[in-house]
């Protein structure tokens, strides 16, 4: 039986909430799924959807964005703009045929670090079921030539 | 050669992001804390092959003097153009290696921390994985680091006077540690006097010394100082600005006194003819006329007139109080003012409320008049509440000769939403019950508690005293059900150490009731820009070590807007944020962190999408001109002072002009790269 699929996984993550929550399962040593890479920003409402594509592009099999929770944001409301920002790009992602369910969005606290290590190995399990995401890079190979310096 | 990345062809950027970076990546062991986890070693021989790192380098301890000096050597030997320390958190040890690199001569925003700690060695078991994850976050700060700019910290002015918001303890107390130190303060109190809840309470634990007669020289002191500036009867309406240039808009209700002639003499509150007006600060207990001071030593001593409760604002006739008053200090003419304040810091000490009891129907709260809550035994007991400190039943001014304290009347009970301990509760019930043991001789005391939690100086022994001293009965269990039976108030709950059922009769019932947040917390919260909890406490910036910061810089938090607290908490509190302010105050500049928003004018559309995504007005629509002083162009341009570095607009911005500083679109790119 051959190994089991290690997806790759990109975070996008505010550094008030989410980051620090990140921080505190590590103060707290809780175990999590070793599959996720974040991607430390201000805010959540600093996340362009571009960076989620670039993710993807590069070979990510799932992204994830997490940021405060709604009327917490250390910037009053960049949250409110990623969130409506994440309904628009979601009806990008269905044209251009990448599945919705490899970008989770969520919101996560510094006080939780117990949900931060839950979510982490839930989206893991997700996106593991899911399979390898090679859809874009299979069309990228087709369109461009190989790089070189 | 080894080809970036980031790159799949020759670009203007590569040649000065990759091919002239030299990059050193310092990974620390933290001791067994990565290490055990990491393979540092292999790590640092990865990092060292990656391209553009100068020198990939693991110690034991990078933090320590000996490992800072590393780097600083490393730096100026290898004359690095940027630096990865693989390490903890950002969050802990950002601005030491920040300080060391600005010591070796390198800007000290070309260094960026991975974090291979807290997110990576103590949260993961397999050291392969862990050691790839590891490889993966460090890469992926090489790459942006190599797309890091020279910053320079932004200075801001300050302005030297700080507002306090709440006059109850916790706001006086800072205030007055604030303006003693010669700044100047601006107290804001939204009710008519000083004092908060503390002026409600009779005696204090765990030393029954008279609440008022600590409190009311605090009052006086607080008002009479020439640094403090003093507004009763005023609301907080606004706040726009920054840390050091906070600009804050302050409502000052209608008095319908005018506070500079009256002399509080208190002619017209005697003679006033409606006197049967239910008062707020005997918590219904007692009455009041229309026009009143809401206690006897209110600060400023000066009446008010209740608008909604005066017979001249109903019928249009009376004027009894104008007619007495020989200063002529009454005016039915006046309206709502506001003011504008210059401000450097705020503190918040907004105070707390108790909970509405009507959440227990099975309590009878409400339905029968001698269940009260504690803040209303407070006024029973105080001297200068509506009994004169006798222990009186509310229904027929009767002594009680039994008296049941429900403990937890709300807290900690998750189906009433307040899943938290109040923390005085278990304190002041045993206080009740020595006073009414004091005062009520033979005055038997039931308690019904969950858990007595009396942590602090002096607490445990105070409850031991209720228990072995003034014979309180304490009954570990619930109580399930209070009705009125033959003129007494049954009370039927559990005592679980002897396992049993118990029913007592009782002549009144008191209930240690929850603390809650002010009822309008979240959206004041929301109007000066600070961050709350699930409960309406205001947040602080970190539990353990910024507990009196709020997360918005140059706003702190004192007292029981921030979590329950009793005096001694909510005291230290304010001194404590009073000292941070007083440090901010200390220096004529600030310096902030240069996380900004930049614009390139040139390809600027003047679509305006940022000026409506920005939280903090920060941008401004500026005019280009040309030289005969004709407007060619309007473009964005972000106020670096304003600007708190969110990235909103960045994201916003739909002809790429905008980027913020410390994590512009091609870092952020090289990062996503990297991984």
């Amino acid at each position: 039986m051959s190994e089991p699929f290690e997806p790759k996984i990109v975070a996008f993550v505010c550094t008030y909430c989410t980051y620090a929550g990140a921080d505190l399962a590590g103060t707290s040593r809780l175990k999590y799924a070793p599959n996720v890479r974040i991607v430390r920003l201000p805010c959540t409402g600093r996340i362009s959807p571009m960076f989620i594509l670039k993710a993807l592009q590069k070979g990510a099999d799932g992204v994830l964005v997490s940021g405060c929770h709604p009327g917490d944001c250390h910037f009053t409301h960049g949250n409110y703009h990623a969130r409506r920002r994440w309904t628009v790009f979601r009806a990008l992602l269905e044209f251009t045929g990448i599945p919705l369910e490899r970008v989770k969005f969520s919101w996560i606290s510094a006080a939780e670090g117990g949900k931060f290590a839950d979510f982490m190995n839930s989206v893991t399990e997700d996106i593991r079921k899911l399979g390898p995401f090679d859809q874009y890079q299979r069309l990228i190979n087709e369109t461009e030539a190989p790089a070189t310096l | 050669m080894p080809q970036c990345p980031m790159h799949r062809s020759i670009s203007s950027f590569i040649l000065k992001d990759c091919i002239m970076a030299k990059i050193g990546v310092f990974i620390c062991h933290c001791g067994e804390n990565i290490g055990a986890k990491v393979d540092c070693t292999k790590l640092a021989a990865t990092m060292g092959e990656h391209p553009g790192v100068a020198i990939a380098v693991d110690y034991k301890y990078f933090c320590s003097d000996p490992g800072q000096e590393s780097v600083k050597r490393a730096i100026r030997e290898n004359n690095l153009t940027g630096v990865v320390v693989a390490a903890c958190s950002p969050r802990m040890h950002e601005a030491t290696f920040r300080k060391a690199c600005a010591e070796a001569g390198l800007n000290p925003y070309m260094c960026e921390i991975a974090n291979i700690r807290e997110q990576c060695s103590w949260v993961h078991n397999d050291p392969v994985m862990a050691t790839e994850k590891a490889a993966d976050i460090t890469r992926s700060m090489v790459e942006k680091v190599k797309r890091n700019n020279n910053l320079q910290p932004i200075e801001v002015p300050v302005t030297r006077r700080a507002l306090v918001i709440g006059g109850g303890i916790a706001g006086i107390q800072a205030a007055l540690d604030i303006a003693n130190a010669g700044q100047e303060v601006v107290l804001v109190e939204r009710e008519p006097t000083l004092g908060g809840h503390m002026a409600q309470l009779s005696e204090t634990f765990p030393t029954l010394d008279c609440s008022q007669c600590i409190m009311t020289p605090r009052m006086v002191e607080a008002a009479q100082h020439p640094k403090l500036r003093l507004l009763t009867y005023a609301e907080v309406v606004g706040v726009d600005g920054y840390i050091g240039n906070f600009h804050v808009k302050v409502k000052m209700k209608a008095r319908y006194v005018d506070t500079e002639s009256c002399t509080g003499c208190g002619d017209c509150i005697t003679k006033c003819p409606n006197k049967k007006i239910s008062s707020e600060f005997d918590c219904g207990l007692g009455k009041r006329p229309a026009i009143y001071t809401p206690f006897a030593q209110s600060v400023p001593n000066k009446p008010i007139i209740d608008k909604a409760n005066c017979t001249y604002f109903k019928n249009g006739k009376c004027k009894v109080c104008v007619k007495v008053c020989q200063l002529n200090s009454i005016n039915f003419e006046m309206q709502d003012e506001f003011i504008d304040l210059e401000i450097g810091a705020i503190v918040v000490a907004t105070g707390f409320q108790v909970q509405d009891n009507s959440v227990y129907g099975e309590y009878g709260y409400g339905k029968y008049k001698d269940i009260i809550n504690g803040l209303q035994f407070e006024r029973l007991a105080s001297a200068s509440g509506p009994t004169s400190g006798k222990i009186l039943r509310p229904s027929d001014g009767k002594e009680p000769e039994t008296i049941v304290f429900i403990q937890c009347a709300g807290s900690r009970d998750p189906s009433k939403g307040v899943r938290y301990c109040s923390k005085i509760c278990c304190m002041y019930t045993a206080k009740h019950a020595m006073l009414y043991a004091h005062k009520v001789h033979g005055g038997k005391s039931n308690i019904f508690y969950m858990d007595i939690r009396a942590a602090g100086k002096g607490y445990d022994e105070f409850t031991r005293r209720a228990i072995e001293d003034d014979e309180a009965s304490y009954l570990r269990g619930r109580v399930s059900k209070v009705w009125e039976e033959n003129g007494k108030l049954m009370v039927r709950g559990v005592d679980t150490l002897l396992g049993k059922p118990v029913v007592i009769a009782a002549d009144m019932v008191v209930l240690a009731t929850a603390m809650v947040s002010q009822p309008d917390a979240k959206d004041f919260a929301k109007t000066i820009g600070i961050g709350y909890d699930e409960y309406g406490f205001f947040n602080e910036a970190h539990l353990k070590l910024r507990p009196v910061e709020s997360s918005t810089a140059g706003i702190f938090l004192a007292g029981a807007c921030q979590s329950p607290k009793d005096i001694p908490d909510s005291v230290a509190q304010a001194s404590a944020s009073a000292s941070k302010i007083l440090a901010l105050f200390s220096k004529e500049k600030l310096e902030r962190e240069p996380v900004v928003a930049t614009n390139n004018e040139a390809t600027c559309a003047g679509c305006w999408g940022c000026v409506l995504a920005c939280p903090y007005n920060a941008i401004d629509k500026k005019d280009i001109l040309d030289r005969s002083g004709k407007v060619i162009k309007r473009v964005a341009s972000v106020n670096p002072g304003l600007c708190q570095g969110c990235g909103t607009c960045v994201s916003f911005c739909r002809s790429n002009s905008l980027d913020l500083a410390g994590f512009t679109e091609k870092q952020i790119f090289a990062e996503v790269m990297g991984l």
